[in-house]
């Protein structure tokens, strides 16, 4: 019973160490160290990365900045709540906003055009889920955060909220499409 | 007044008579609360059971709140601290520090967690375990999780304090024993833990009853998950520590090697707890060095630990087992194991569980890249009932079932039963993991009480595997519950109904005899194993358990690298 | 830390032979508790802090 007893040998330190131990120490610290270089060639070499880029900003400002958008792109409304479609010019900077409950307003892309896309929350966090592609990222109030998004497959695609944001979490879902 | 001890006839254990009290409290405390957290994951899975959706949403997210809270904290804090005392007055036959300080500690925690539990009943505190701000919650939410942790913190000075005394008083000779230190390594990353949690709720309760205008929400994220992830990391390193003991109990092995385990620990202490940054892989800003460098555990050194105690845990086993004579083949000394005594059938399953469940996911989804596709999904629940129900929770079961017996003088009841206990909750939460875990990988969130999106203006329908996936993990929870229950039952109806077992105790004043060193083997791991290796089976389960690892990382990757392009 | 302070050693061993430093560094439970503090809280606390004040103000 020796794991609950004190070493049998009172200078441990100095047992040398079993082969299976070794060898299984040796694989295992390989492929640690694959993982850990994958992540930073992953940013070099693979193209689904977050920069990192963000900003603070004021709840209004980003509002201020949706409007904008809503204001010059809008294309159609739709739902009985005449909820704007937006078209943002390609390569442009496209501001989306989550906000109790709800994502503001619905974007329109076009296939293999790159965006900025801009999230941030007007109240409290929220989650940018995109369905069925399963895309995930944390939405904050106080936060910029852009991500530069080429979509490579045209549909319309479901984006739900999956940070818990109250008791009418489960409704806030909306669309985003992409067209040709 | 001299510390009183006892000895137990069966065990050889040195109990002194504060510890072994303070030991049942935190236990019996701790296992109270397992049953309601319990009962409480069981109302959450027939709630996101598609088909059954129990509770209405503010219920939900009550319910939901109260199972995070108390099984993921309280539950497996009140039996950590028990593990504290245990590893230090009794392995070290020692008297334990400050009995009246720890009893102080126990009160606190016991208040802290009443006033959460108040108000999390109240309805104002609805706000998940993670209580992100700027979503508001009652103060006394707060407040009690601030007193539950100091009390816990004092819990981790009372166990130091006692290493203390056991060194000065040498009431043990050489080093501690490796569970001892294991269980050291968990108080380290638990006083990490509190203070960091101390850091955030405290200006977190003074924003809620207005002192303070605002908490900065991202700031709040990074402060808070150095408490709710580490507070993970305490339960890692502390049933690991069980295994270990377990091993030494059921088959009396010896650590392969004590540096290896010691080194292994050590591993943890520095590192296990940065892993907190896996929580906020796709959150704005905070850099790819930072995400990288912590999320990785720097260079994945604590999951090499793991990996570590994943060999020479079992290794060990299988060295003790071939020297008694099972030394056939690759698997005799497995085969011919005590299936089943629920003490090692409990330990081993949740040995295996937490490596090939929680410990593979864990990783892959804290990849800073692949987590764009697990977070926040429902595929993170599933990782950590995984790691904390069948890892920890399992652990622990499976040492009470050893230590409640002793500490409360009582045989078993129903032994039929608790032999099949550990296969029950252990195979229907692995269940659950598992299906948990394949909804997410379909899309489907965490913390959302309709994935039919009832009331929304748009509609968006998940694959109908995912909703089977929703409804199995419902039916695997029927068949934890009923194995967490069964293990409660008999728990209570032991402490209760038990039958005495052997004499009545005799404390004495007298000195127990130092805790001696065994004496050093001789002719080492001769005529055992195959080869040059001592514990083939081990191995091969080791490098089985890599190559599921090694291949559902690529297939991560290569899912991703299908999506869209972002950057 | 004297708990290898020699004197009453294991059985059959040289009892002058010094203790590995590294393995005193495992008897210490204090030290090491400095360092698993230490540790994530320079790399991971204060590390995290200093990115989240570095973000810039929008434009």
């Amino acid at each position: 019973m020796s794991a609950i007893h004190p070493p049998a040998e009172k200078l441990w330190w100095k047992q040398p160490v079993d082969g299976v131990e070794l060898t299984w120490i040796i694989i295992a610290l390989t492929w640690c160290l694959i993982m850990f270089f994958a992540m930073p060639l992953w940013h070099v070499f693979g193209e689904q990365n977050y920069s990192g880029e963000a900003y603070n900003v004021l709840p209004e400002q980003h509002i201020a900045r949706v409007e904008q958008m809503v204001q010059a792109h809008t294309v159609r409304h739709e739902t009985d709540l005449q909820i704007p479609v937006v078209r943002p010019p390609a390569g442009s900077d496209v501001y989306l906003l989550a906000r109790l409950w709800q994502w503001y307003p619905i974007l329109e892309l076009q296939k293999g055009q790159t965006y900025r896309l801009h999230l941030s929350s007007a109240d409290w966090q929220h989650g940018f889920s995109l369905q069925p592609l399963n895309v995930n990222v944390q939405v904050l109030p106080g936060y910029d955060m852009v991500l530069t998004v080429t979509p490579t497959e045209s549909g319309q695609f479901g984006l739900v909220c999956n940070e818990y944001c109250g008791i009418m979490h489960h409704t806030m879902l909306s669309r985003l499409y992409v067209v040709d | 007044m001299k510390p009183l001890f006892r000895t137990c006839p069966k065990s050889g254990l040195v109990l002194h008579r504060d510890a072994e009290n303070l030991i049942k409290a935190n236990a019996v405390a701790a296992v109270v609360f397992l049953a309601v957290g319990g009962l409480l994951g069981l109302l959450v899975a027939l709630t996101r059971w598609p088909s059954v959706h129990l509770l209405d949403a503010q219920r939900f997210y009550q319910v939901l709140t109260g199972h995070g809270v108390v099984t993921l904290l309280v539950w497996v804090i009140f039996f950590e601290i028990a593990v504290l005392y245990f590893c230090s007055a009794v392995l070290l036959r020692c008297r334990i520090a400050m009995p009246r300080v720890a009893w102080t500690a126990f009160v606190l925690m016991l208040v802290g967690a009443a006033i959460t539990a108040v108000a999390i009943i109240q309805g104002g505190s609805s706000v998940m375990m993670t209580s992100y701000v700027p979503m508001p919650a009652s103060p006394l939410f707060y407040l009690g999780l601030i007193l539950f942790a100091v009390g816990a913190l004092i819990g981790c000075f009372i166990f130091l304090g006692t290493l203390v005394i056991a060194r000065d008083e040498r009431t043990y000779e050489g080093s501690i024993p490796l569970v001892t230190f294991g269980a050291l390594s968990a108080c380290i990353i638990a006083i990490f833990t509190i203070a960091s949690g101390a850091i955030i709720l405290i200006p977190t309760f003074l924003w809620s009853v207005g002192y303070i205008g605002s908490v900065d929400p991202l700031m709040y994220r990074v402060i808070w998950w150095a408490m709710g992830h580490s507070s993970q990391q305490i339960n890692v390193a502390a049933h690991v520590s069980v295994w270990y003991a377990i091993a030494a109990i059921v088959f009396g092995a010896k650590p392969l090697s004590e540096k290896v385990s010691r080194g292994a620990f050590l591993l943890y202490i520095l590192f296990i707890n940065l892993a907190s940054a896996h929580h906020l892989l796709v959150d704005p800003g905070v850099g790819s060095e930072w995400k990288i460098f912590n999320t990785s555990y720097a260079m994945y050194l604590a999951v090499l630990a793991s990996l570590v105690h994943g060999l020479t845990v079992p290794g060990s086993i299988e060295v003790a087992q071939r020297k008694k004579g099972l030394n056939g083949g690759l698997f005799e000394w497995l085969r011919k194991a005590p299936w089943g005594n629920p003490v090692f059938s409990g330990m081993f399953l949740s040995l295996v569980g937490f490596g090939f469940i929680g410990g593979i996911s864990g990783v892959v989804m804290g990849v800073e890249q692949i987590n764009f596709l697990v977070h926040n999904t429902i595929y993170v629940p599933g990782h950590f009932h995984g790691t904390v129900a069948i890892g920890t929770t399992l652990a622990f079961m499976a040492l009470s079932f050893w230590l409640v017996p002793i500490l409360f003088r009582r045989e078993l009841i129903w032994p039929g039963l608790a032999k099949w206990q550990p296969w029950l909750f252990g195979i229907g939460t692995a269940l659950q993991a598992f299906f948990m875990m394949g909804a997410g990988t379909l899309g489907v969130s965490r913390r959302h009480w309709d994935i039919a999106f009832t009331d929304a203006l748009f509609d968006w329908a998940y694959s109908g595997l995912a909703y089977t996936m929703m409804a199995l993990n419902g039916m695997s929870a029927l068949m934890a519950v009923t194995g967490g229950l069964l293990f409660v039952l008999i728990m209570v109806g032991t402490i209760f109904f038990g039958r005495p077992s052997g004499v009545p105790a005799e404390y004495s004043a007298q000195r127990p005899a130092t805790l001696l060193p065994p004496a050093p083997e001789t002719g080492g791991h001769a005529g055992i194993g195959m080869g040059w290796l001592v514990a083939p089976g081990t191995f091969v389960l080791a490098m089985f358990l890599l190559v599921i690892f090694v291949v559902y990382y690529v297939i991560n990757y290569a899912y991703l690298a299908s999506l869209w392009k972002i950057s | 830390m004297n708990q290898n302070d020699g004197g009453k050693a294991g059985a059959g061993q040289a009892n002058d032979e010094p203790v590995p430093a590294m393995q005193r560094v495992l008897d210490n439970p204090f030290l090491l508790l400095f360092l698993g503090i230490t540790v994530p809280a320079v790399f991971y606390i204060i590390w995290g802090v200093m990115e989240i004040a570095n973000i810039p103000i929008g434009r």
